[in-house]
Order: C-alpha cells, then structure tokens, then sequence
C-alpha cells in the first residue's frame, strides 16, 4: 500500500531510494543551498515511547532545512495519557504542522495516524515491526561508504531473532541485485524462517548461516552488528557462553577486507568493543551522521520541495 | 436424511467438512426468519465429506468470507425451484472485521474501534496479514 507518508520502506521503489539518496548525497555537499528550503514549515515528532537519538536526529533535519519543530517525547506529557486515541491525536496535530514523526510501542499506529490525516507521516519506529528510517539510514551509509549497493556481502551479526533493525535490512537489500548474507547468531537467536521463505528464498538470495565471526570474516563487505540481549536467553550461563562470541574486538578483525565496513544501528552497550571505534572501517558514528542528511532528504521529497 | 428442497433461496456446497458451522456463525444465519438447514459430513465424489448450508431465502451472501474459508466453495442460487446461478467464490483481497489480529503488540489490541483489516499479501498460498502488524491470520 502507498501512503502519502513514510510507514513502511517497501513502499518505496527503488527510484525512489535512489534519487533520495541522491538529493542526501547533494546535501552533504552542499549544505547552504538547503537551508533556507523548509522556511515556514513545521514537524511534529510524536514520540509515545521515549527515543532521544531518533527524535533528536528527526529534530535536526528539520532545523537544518530552515524549518521548525513542536512534539513531545513521551506519553506521559501529553493528551495520550488521558486515553486519546492515535487517530484523533493525528488529527489535531495536523492542524499545526507539515509533517508528523511518529514513534510509538504498538505496531501500526503510525498507519492509523497517516489513515486519518492528509499530510505526510513518518513511522519513526512503531513497536518491532517497522523503523523505515533506520533501514534508510543504514544503505545510504553502505552507498556512502562503499559506492554501491549492489554485488555486496553483507554480515549480519548477534540477535538476528528479534532484530527488527536486520530483518528490514535484509528486506530493502534484496532488492539489489548481486547482494549475498551471511548470518552469524548463536542457534537461539537465528534470523526467523519468515525472513529465509518469504524474503530471501522468494528472490533467489544466497545466503548461509553461521555460529561463527571468525569463520567469515575475510568474506564481509559489511559488518551489521547488534546487540545480544540478556533477556533473551533462559538462563545467565547461556547468555554469558555466548555473549563473547559477538563482541566485535580489533583482534577479530585481523582478517577482515581494509574496505569493509562495520555498522550498528547504536545503541551499543558493548557488542563492540571501543578500541574498534579508532579503526578507519567502525562506520557507526558516520551511520548517526548519515540519519540525519537522508531524514532532511526524505522531509524534501514527502513535502514536495525542490531545491535545485 | 432428506432436506426438503428450496424454492427460491441459496445452497452453499463444498464446504470443506467441519468448517459449517464456523460458516454459519462467520454469515450470521442465526438471526434470520427463514429455514436454515446445515448438513455435515454428506457425502461427496470428489472431496470425501463435505457440509452444506441451505437458505430458504434470496439473502445477500457475503463471498469474501466463503472465499477466505475456502474457494473450493459454490454458491448456488435457487430460483423457482432451480438452480439459476452458480457462484465460485475467489480469495478476496482484503477482509474487513471477520479475523482478529491476535497480536498483543497490534495497535487494534488497545484502540478497540479500529476495524480489523486483513490483505491477501500471497495469493498462491492463501496469506492474509494484518493491515497494522503484518501478523499472519491464522486459518
Ligand atoms: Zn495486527
């Protein structure tokens, strides 16, 4: 389905990914020429969970494009924790601003908000299913760093289980072409047989799956690491057997490609360790930067600005 | 056993054994006036055992729901004691307030007044998924 917004990265066509990427690209070059191009214009960011990082960086792209911005951070401080339903909040707030960002802890409820409003909504993160800007922000820093989103193998590494982050990933790059996976997880925590049937064996994507870093290493364009997390597992002993063997240290990456690249969708607590931070391949802090210049690309396309 | 034959109404046949009653319920027949009659596990050439509803009334059928249940279905519409149409369902794209997401993280698990949407997201194999979460409907 094609919302006038942004709910879910798959619909966006590649085209699209591509001139927005663009449009990202010329920002990064040339950021005067886009600072003025949202003057007048506002973005709500409704954040009924609490999410500095994204709301920060959805804040910032707006504020870099001259326009302004009015929200709140939690549900607590706001009409929602009087019962408000997320269609009526929309509503109200569409009367405000331009663009709505919206994050929230259940599934769906940036759709019911762009269903009951005629401006833009961005689904800033709702529950575990999607976070479209997330997925937006990881290829343009592989198209940033490496120059191309095709003929890549990407590692994906720690909880491919739950790892909303990865499966979108795993979802938006199969649609280049020439793109292998290699998953490393313990057994527990391998990527869910939805993603292998209905994504990669649906296009024809080679991938294998592996307990070990190590094993693969030498093979890696990227690196997506994320976090293994202690409530995950039964019992302590299991997470704490299996907690070192996906943590990123400069001794595992002895055998790694000089052009390949680690990413993380961060918060890193300590998946990687930060003596990894120095090595010229840890892309991570850039990927935060990249957010920011694909949100104000994003902002530019859905209010239909064109900056020439 | 013997069914009295209809006049003018609707026989829905082929319906996969066991699943009538579910039928019956899915289309609300309890609340109407005229005769009803479910059959289960009638014998059937092709299929092994089938269940039958009959409705001795031209009422408005919704297809979608046969479909989703299974399009092996037929509705057959009786005029003046014969057949006057036959009806195969197919899959519907999109089924409205008949399934529940039983997600407890789906956004309809706390706003009870949105309605239940499901899409056809796989017509080969017959997948439905909810319009909000994306979980699959369980058949
Ligand atoms: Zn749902």
């Amino acid at each position: 389905m094609k919302t006038r917004g942004l709910i879910d990265i798959a619909e966006m066509t590649t085209e699209e990914l591509d001139a927005m990427m663009d449009v990202a690209l010329d920002i990064v070059e040339n950021p005067a020429k886009y600072a003025e191009s949202c003057k007048g214009k506002k973005l709500a960011t409704l954040f009924y969970e609490p999410s500095t990082r994204t709301r920060m960086s959805f804040e910032s792209a707006m504020l870099d494009l001259g326009g302004s911005v009015i929200g709140f951070s939690d549900a607590q401080s706001s009409s929602v924790s009087k019962g408000e339903s997320v269609a009526d909040t929309a509503r109200t707030v569409e009367c405000f601003v331009d663009v709505i960002a919206m994050r929230h802890p259940k599934e769906g409820a940036p759709l019911v908000a762009q269903m009951n409003v005629g401006i833009p909504v961005i689904n800033a993160g709702d529950g575990g299913h999607n976070h479209p800007t997330q997925t937006l922000t990881d290829l343009f820093t592989i198209k940033r760093e490496l120059g191309h989103l095709d003929n890549l193998v990407i590692g994906c590494c720690g909880d491919l289980k739950f790892g909303r982050t990865v499966h979108s990933l795993v979802t938006a790059m199969s649609r280049y072409p020439g793109v292998r996976f290699v998953f490393i997880s313990p057994e527990e925590l391998r990527i869910p047989e939805h993603v292998r049937s209905e994504v990669l064996d649906a296009h024809n994507i080679p991938y294998v799956e592996t307990t070990s870093l190590e094993d693969v290493m030498p093979e890696l364009d990227i690196l997506y690491m994320t976090r293994v997390q202690r409530e995950r597992f039964f019992n302590e002993a299991d997470y704490l057997r299996l907690r070192d063997s996906y943590i990123l240290t400069p001794d595992k990456l002895v055998t790694a490609k000089k052009e390949m690249r680690i990413l993380h969708p961060l918060p890193r607590v300590n998946e990687i360790s930060v003596a990894v931070d120095e090595d010229p391949r840890a892309a991570y802090f850039r990927q935060v930067r990249n957010g920011k210049f694909i949100r104000m690309a994003l902002f530019l396309k859905l209010l239909g600005i064109e900056v020439k | 056993m013997i069914i009295g034959s209809i006049r003018d109404g609707i026989v829905i046949d082929h319906i996969p054994a066991g699943r009538g009653m579910e039928l019956y319920s899915y289309l609300k027949l309890g609340r109407l006036d005229c005769e009803v009659a479910l059959i289960k596990n009638a014998e059937s050439g092709k299929r092994g055992k089938k269940d039958i509803i009959k409705i001795g009334a031209p009422i408005d059928i919704n297809l979608d729901i046969l479909g989703y249940i299974d399009t092996g279905i037929t509705v057959n519409i009786i005029r003046d004691g014969q057949r006057a149409e036959k009806i195969h369902p197919a899959l519907p794209e999109t089924i409205v307030h008949l399934i529940k997401c039983k997600n407890p993280r789906c956004i309809t698990s706390c706003e009870q007044e949105l309605p239940h949407v499901f899409r056809l997201t796989d017509r080969e194999h017959g997948v439905y998924r909810c319009m909000y979460c994306d979980t699959k409907a369980e058949k």
